[in-house]
């Protein structure tokens, strides 16, 4: 491992241990009721980052097959929650199969092998083809365009869009080695903006941006959390191929496109009446419920880095 | 098998969701069910707590687990008690089986609409809740709905996909004295449809 992937994960601890004791110094001091709940949950999210962080962190130690690996499992689950909430059709049942077991095993090795050519087309091409075919072998016209939409949308969003996370590896940019601290770049970025919205929305949040999908996104969340994880991107640049300046705009691409996945994915949610995708991560919600902005945030973020910076 | 019921959870996402009755009660039970998918047994079998786990006995029916081989292995394999759907002259009392693992202090998993329904809609219940809970007074009886069981492994399918469900347990219910037959279906019927969350 190189010493800069090193002081990068000795920073994302001390971020950790900070937060952590943020999380305990309030549970010291609020004493109304509402307050209370308010940190009960907001501790769960802490210790759950710290799960998610080791997870990661190992992955980045371990390697791309590991990397790859973690990404592929959090599409699965991605998939599993955003399925099992849009209602589908015993006649859909050949087309979510080959969804989970052959779609999603496929995208993620074409990644694995590195060929751009087909990762990059794979899904809006041959998936999105592969899903009304198989559905209308089952002869059901009931709802026929809702159903296989819902399909192709779960893997564009769950598989496709997750899968250009790890395709960060595949890049190889002139002068720089280190794929895996774009990958952390990324994901860091994309995650910092969530906590800074909620954080600034908590602190300051008046103007609710979409009060009826998302009643929690607030125009001064939003600006100051976009703001502040742009400026913890800008001063990462140090760990990737970036200028400050470069980093800054890269960041600031990754928290807009993070925010729309956010509130487009509640969208989906609220229709279907619930507030969370799952229940897989303490304080947290789904797996949906943690990587909904980097669906959006990780292919803009691949194919801009891939036009300016590779060869 | 303890680790099966842990596996069956990992695979199917099925949790045990436990509605105002205690999960880990020694009483004898009998927990019925809407049922939509050759799994419904299995799973809210695996969602039960090991102690209620261990005495529980699936219904199942005799024209299709009786059948010798694989079927037969696999109906032996959780004790699960055969009744017959057929319902001809060479068998008066269909619910015999289910009386006798009743008398012997078993608790009971069956399903009141007698068959699998395709999109998971609820059917009407037939009359054998009722005659058992006639006969056995004692008996808690726990409503458990099922849920997404019909798209994880449809009627007609051999493998499953994996989406999600769950098992939600409600409160017990007991057959009010002079309560009609019609009536307590119904009041069944409408126990297990309360548990429905989406």
């Amino acid at each position: 491992m190189d010493p800069i992937t090193i002081d990068l994960l000795t920073c994302l601890l001390g971020l950790l241990v900070v937060a952590s004791g943020i999380g305990a110094l309030l549970g010291f001091t609020v004493k109304s009721e509402a307050g209370r709940n308010t940190v009960a949950n907001l501790n769960a999210r802490i210790r759950s980052w710290w799960v998610m962080c080791l997870i990661f962190g190992l992955a980045m130690v371990g390697g791309p097959s590991l990397s790859l690996g973690l990404f592929a499992l959090t599409s699965f689950f991605a998939l599993r929650e955003f399925l099992t909430l849009t209602l589908t059709r015993r006649s859909d049942h050949l087309a979510l199969f080959g969804a989970f077991f052959l779609l999603l095993p496929l995208q993620y090795y074409f990644v694995a092998v590195k060929w751009y050519g087909m990762f990059s087309i794979f899904m809006p091409v041959f998936g999105f083809l592969f899903v009304p075919m198989v559905a209308a072998l089952a002869d059901d016209h009931q709802d026929f365009l809702a159903r296989t939409a819902k399909v192709q949308w779960g893997l564009m969003v769950c598989v496709y869009g997750v899968s250009y996370a790890p395709a960060l590896l595949t890049l190889e940019i002139p002068g720089f080695t280190g794929a895996a601290r774009l990958l952390f770049f990324l994901v860091c970025v994309a995650q910092l903006s969530d906590v800074f919205q909620y954080v600034w929305g908590k602190l300051l949040g008046k103007h609710r941006i979409a009060p009826r999908i998302s009643p929690n996104k607030t125009v001064e969340g939003l600006i100051g959390g976009i703001a502040s994880a742009t400026g913890v991107g800008a001063a990462l640049y140090w760990a990737t191929p970036f200028s400050p300046l470069q980093a800054a705009a890269m960041a600031f691409l990754v928290c807009v496109l993070g925010f729309f996945g956010g509130l487009t994915m509640s969208a989906i949610k609220r229709d279907r009446g619930v507030k969370d995708w799952g229940t897989m991560i303490e304080g947290h919600g789904g797996m949906m419920d943690r990587i909904d902005s980097l669906c959006f945030a990780a292919p803009v973020f691949f194919h801009t880095t891939r036009y300016f910076f590779t060869p | 098998m303890d680790w099966f019921a842990g596996l069956v959870k990992l695979l199917t996402g099925v949790k045990g969701v436990w509605h105002e009755v205690a999960s880990e009660a020694r009483e004898q039970r009998i927990y019925f069910a809407n049922h939509s998918s050759h799994l419904d047994s299995l799973v809210l079998w695996a969602a039960l707590p090991p102690a209620q786990r261990a005495r529980v006995r699936p219904a199942a029916a005799k024209d299709y687990w009786g059948k010798p081989g694989l079927r037969a292995r696999i109906a032996r394999l959780f004790h699960a008690v055969l009744i017959d759907r057929a319902r001809d002259q060479t068998c008066a009392d269909p619910l015999g089986p289910l009386d006798e693992a009743l008398t012997t202090g078993d608790s009971l998993i069956i399903f009141p609409e007698g068959t699998r329904n395709p999109e998971g809609q609820v059917q009407q219940f037939k009359s054998g809740l009722y005659r058992l809970a006639q006969h056995h007074p004692k008996v808690a009886l726990v409503p458990v709905y099922l849920e997404n069981l019909h798209r994880i492994l449809p009627k007609g399918w051999l493998l499953p996909v994996p989406l999600t469900g769950a098992a939600v347990f409600g409160r017990a219910l007991t057959l009010e004295s002079g309560e009609s037959k019609q009536d307590f279906l119904a009041r069944a019927r409408e126990a297990v449809l309360a548990l429905r969350r989406t």
